[in-house]
């Protein structure tokens, strides 16, 4: 396969419609306006023939996507930070009544309008509660712009498969870089008229003569008959459950003698493996663990490690307060002490500053 | 064996230009791993600009590195910002139309290129960064020239073909500066 050098924002969009999306709806927001940039140049071309919305705000371009997810029909938005939290709402809304949409957070500084530099402060409200009623989603956190583009490419796959929304937690720093990446093939016309086929038992398109039209709304399983609610949410429950078991993706990378972990996640992670590169040529036995899917969080990684010859574990993050942190803390469990290496509001984590802490928490060779 | 640069100057010096006439180069014509990361303010034209550019034999773990081994300033403000950002050793490039007065560092090389007379020389202000990249590339040899040039040609040319002849006269003037500051090495 042919690499070609690209942006992240842009990857990203090419490997949606590749994926199959044909509706994007969004509202502009640094540093993700190369995605909804890249959607309204591509999706009117002839072998797309998709549908490209510019909402008058987020919650509408949100309340759009519900729209479109409620045909049938592969679709997305994107945002960052401060947008994301305006489509909630919506979010919440989709979730509920279980739409296939795939949602993407290219993140930023925050609390509030915070600042237009990447950042990873947005880790509770991606995994924990993106709106509310207390639903979960299958939460992917790309570490690269190739993982973002095969984390995209599967989104949508996974979105159909739970009839549930999927997330995308990237940050402006995967999305503003550029790198070669290898695209995936574009899902032919077949492939995607076989998958709305599948959604016509519940999808809105119309009552064409059929004995009662279908409805979409919160708090109901589209194609199954109406149930009280507490049902649905047993039934969404045992779902999250079984993504512990079956949706749980983690990274460990040289851990196998390793006396130091370090913990990150998305572009953290990237910055930490070349930390542990060069801890490992000066001799430290270090090694990480990456979660690769921030939600179901992977405590099974935690679980393996054998905490009898660890020194310590070093969590790193873009964010202040930690917040990936306490996912960390609440499966270690004090069986080793754990340090944390932080940067926030928009600041890069440096890697002298992951090695410093790394060091430290290390103690003597 | 990596390679990380740090481009410098204000919005509109065709700074981001600089760094993706490298990388495409680099991506596409060798097997090394290529970042690009751009930062700059708010403003389109006349706010600060800079881009990070690393090529590397290994995967890049950190696309913007504190520490770069080549600083190119355009102007004097991204001279006096990044000159600290230099390993000791490194090599940092300068825009000696606009920017007079050398920092005080002895452990980095300094290469004075007058790029912005060159290009008001050559006719166009626009083809500053051209020259500067002629400058570099002939200096650190970190990639084949008539490749660059290639670049230059089919990302710039595409839209603007009128000016590939300019971009070339840059770009060579660029380079008989860089080689000559590389012979007296």
């Amino acid at each position: 396969m042919e690499k070609v050098f690209m942006k992240g924002n842009e990857a990203i969009a090419e490997a949606a419609i590749r994926a199959g999306c044909r509706f994007f709806a969004g509202y502009p927001i640094t540093p993700q306006n190369e995605i909804p940039e890249y959607m309204s140049r591509r999706m009117p071309q002839p072998d797309v023939r998709g549908i490209y919305l510019q909402g008058e705000s987020e919650t509408a371009s949100a309340a759009m996507l519900y729209g479109a997810g409620a045909t049938g029909i592969r679709a997305m938005t994107s945002s960052s930070s401060c947008g994301i939290a305006l489509m909630s709402e919506v979010i919440a809304w989709m979730a509920g009544a279980c739409l296939p949409v795939v949602i993407c957070n290219m993140a930023r500084g925050g609390p509030g309008i915070g600042s237009i530099q990447p950042s990873q402060q947005d880790y509770f409200m991606a995994t924990k509660a993106s709106g509310n009623g207390g639903f979960r989603m299958l939460v992917f956190a790309p570490s690269t712009i190739q993982e973002a583009v095969d984390m995209m490419y599967r989104a949508f796959d996974l979105a159909q498969k739970y009839m549930n929304p999927v997330y995308i937690l990237s940050d402006g720093f995967t999305g503003a870089m550029m790198e070669p990446v290898v695209l995936p093939e574009m899902r032919s016309e077949e492939f995607l008229a076989a998958e709305r086929k599948k959604n016509e038992a519940w999808a809105a398109t119309g009552r064409k003569g059929a004995a009662r039209s279908h409805q979409i709304g919160a708090g109901q399983r589209p194609g199954f008959p109406r149930a009280p609610l507490e049902q649905k949410n047993k039934a969404d429950w045992e779902m999250y459950e079984s993504w512990k078991v079956n949706e749980v993706e983690y990274e460990n990378y040289k851990i196998e003698d390793a006396e130091l972990i370090i913990t990150s996640y998305g572009v953290s992670a990237r910055i930490a493996r070349s930390a542990v590169d060069m801890l490992r040529k000066e001799g430290y036995k270090v090694g990480m663990i990456r979660p690769i899917k921030v939600h179901p969080f992977p405590e099974i990684a935690y679980e393996q490690l054998d905490y009898n010859k660890l020194r310590g574990i070093l969590s790193v993050e873009m964010s202040i307060p930690p917040l990936f942190y306490y996912d960390v803390e609440a499966v270690v469990r004090k069986r080793t002490p754990i340090a944390t290496c932080l940067r926030s509001g928009g600041e890069i984590i440096e890697r002298s500053a992951i090695i410093e802490a790394a060091k430290k928490l290390y103690g003597d060779k | 064996m990596e390679n990380s640069i740090l481009i410098g100057g204000f919005g509109g010096q065709g700074v981001m230009i600089f760094g993706q006439l490298l990388c495409y180069t680099a991506a596409e014509t060798t097997d090394k791993y290529v970042t690009y990361f751009p930062s700059y303010s708010m403003e389109k034209r006349g706010g600060t600009a800079n881009c990070y550019v690393t090529i590397s034999d290994e995967p890049i773990g950190a696309p913007k590195a504190e520490m770069t081994d080549y600083v190119v300033a355009l102007n004097s403000l991204a001279m006096n910002k990044f000159v600290n950002n230099v390993y000791s050793g490194g090599t940092m490039f300068i825009n000696s139309s606009v920017c007079t007065e050398k920092p005080d560092r002895t452990d980095i090389t300094f290469v004075e290129v007058p790029a912005s007379d060159v290009a008001r020389e050559i006719g166009d202000s626009r083809v500053t960064n051209l020259c500067m990249i002629g400058a570099f590339i002939a200096y650190t040899d970190i990639l084949p020239p008539e490749k660059v040039l290639a670049t230059a040609f089919k990302k710039l040319g595409a839209k603007h073909p009128e000016f590939n002849a300019l971009n070339e006269a840059a770009f060579k003037r660029g380079m008989e500066i860089g080689k000559a500051a590389k012979a007296k090495k």
